[in-house]
């Protein structure tokens, strides 16, 4: 069977969500660059498997996705992973609700902050903006708090099981940690705790590292 | 007659309410609609922030369970009662491919879509102006994604492909107050986006959900005495 690949940049934290979950299960994988700076995301190679031009894009044999949650899920579907809970109606549906609010709620903030916080500066010769940062930082406070009451419960989002809700927050999490920014964490304990527990994980150990040196 | 074991909380007019709403309705599941008042502010009381810590509708109860965030309650809803329109046949291959234009509805369709129609719909009704900026900036967007949806629908005749599935219905609500604007015409001039609208409006479904969304929201017009 021949390994699957991905194409992007490990960087991007679409595409690292695929490279953890391919990671957890012990897939091979082929990481295939994609140079964002160049444009080569919008080419017709790269759009001929990703229509709206972004990362990442997968391929598995005849089969190409993209939109990184739903690549992760058929990945660890495929490899029947425990992290989606697929057998226990009340389980994956907890999953889906986490899963949701990483995806509607807190990466769209994140979004902002890691442009801000990254991109601005090291890609685009600027400097952050820091109303934009402060506004956003209070949205994120707003979230984890609501992350600190349910972490307080639960040992995990979904329940007492880590899930792909989880992990699927770990890469902006590398970008928030390595802000300066990441203090506000102290104000939630749980959170904090959980966090450490995600980023401890060998696959989101070695995806971090990969998205450090790239 | 016993009360339903499912229950929704929210206020129907919204596009989020009416997709967990559809899904009921695709399902045959019978439910309650328990009404709350945005204007009111019950989305901000103790009693359903308990149930929802985001403040935000809709919220389905079913049973022991209790959750937040449409898209999920509507993928619990399927996967429960029809499971063939959030898997296709079941394959690995079939589901992915649900999940992609999923993904895409939240991703790629949603923003640009409810921007303009809040715009064109909701601030006049709230007394405001609509933000002609806002419409010009979001117009170019939606344009092209509905170009990708239009090469799509061309090759396939749904979404994740030969049958219907939750990616198609998950569009229905948006599109059903998107589709009163005069910005309607970004769908109607691509043929195949436009047969998969006029398509999808008319499942009974769709039809029973719309009756609980009157195009002005409920608020009805101010009338100066």
């Amino acid at each position: 069977m021949s390994p699957v690949k991905v194409f992007g940049p490990a960087k991007s934290t679409c595409v690292a969500r695929v490279l953890i979950c391919l990671e957890e299960v012990g897939a091979e994988y082929e990481l295939v660059h994609v140079h964002i700076p160049a444009g080569e995301q919008k080419s017709p190679a790269h759009v001929a498997r990703n229509p709206f031009g972004q990362v990442p894009a997968f391929e598995d044999g005849d089969l190409v996705l993209f939109e990184s949650r739903a690549i992760s899920k058929y990945v660890l579907r495929k490899h029947a992973s425990d992290l989606l809970k697929e057998s226990s109606v009340t389980e994956s549906t907890m999953v889906d609700v986490w899963l949701d609010v990483e995806s509607q709620k807190f990466d769209p903030i994140m979004s902002i902050i890691a442009f801000q916080c990254f991109i601005v500066p090291i890609f685009m010769g600027g400097t952050p903006d820091h109303k934009i940062v402060e506004e956003s930082l209070e949205k994120l406070k707003d979230i984890f708090e609501v992350y600190e009451a349910r972490l307080s419960k639960f040992k995990y989002l979904a329940g007492d099981f880590i899930s792909l809700a989880d992990l699927s927050h770990s890469p902006m999490l590398h970008y928030l940690l390595a802000t300066p920014h990441a203090p506000v964490l102290s104000r939630y304990p749980h959170v904090k705790s959980w966090i450490s527990g995600i980023m401890d994980r060998p696959s989101v150990k070695k995806i971090t590292e990969l998205m450090k040196a790239s | 007659m016993a009360p339903a074991a499912v229950k929704v909380y929210g206020w129907a007019m919204s596009p989020f309410v009416a997709r967990a709403l559809l899904c009921l309705e695709e399902a045959g599941v019978e439910y309650e609609l328990v009404p709350m008042s945005r204007q009111a502010g019950d989305h901000l009381q103790p009693d359903f922030l308990a149930r929802n810590p985001f403040a935000q509708v809709p919220v389905l109860e079913d049973g022991d369970l209790t959750l937040f965030e449409s898209r999920a309650i509507a993928r619990h809803v399927l996967r429960k009662h029809k499971p063939e329109l959030l898997v296709g046949d079941g394959s690995p291959e079939a589901a992915a491919m649900v999940d992609v234009w999923l993904e895409v509805e939240a991703h790629q369709h949603h923003a640009p879509t409810a921007a303009i129609m809040v715009q064109c719909i909701l601030a006049p009704l709230l007394g405001g102006a609509r933000d002609q900026a806002v419409i010009d900036e979001n117009v170019p967007k939606l344009k092209k994604v509905l170009e990708v949806y239009e090469a799509r629908l061309s090759k396939t005749k749904y979404l994740a492909g030969e049958s219907v599935s939750l990616a198609d219905l998950s569009h229905f609500p948006m599109l059903r107050y998107f589709m009163e604007t005069e910005y309607k015409a970004l769908v109607e001039e691509l043929p195949h986006v436009k047969a998969w609208w006029e398509e999808l409006k008319v499942r009974p479904a769709a039809r029973k959900v719309k009756e609980f969304m009157p195009v002005d929201f409920g608020l009805g017009k101010k009338v100066d005495q």
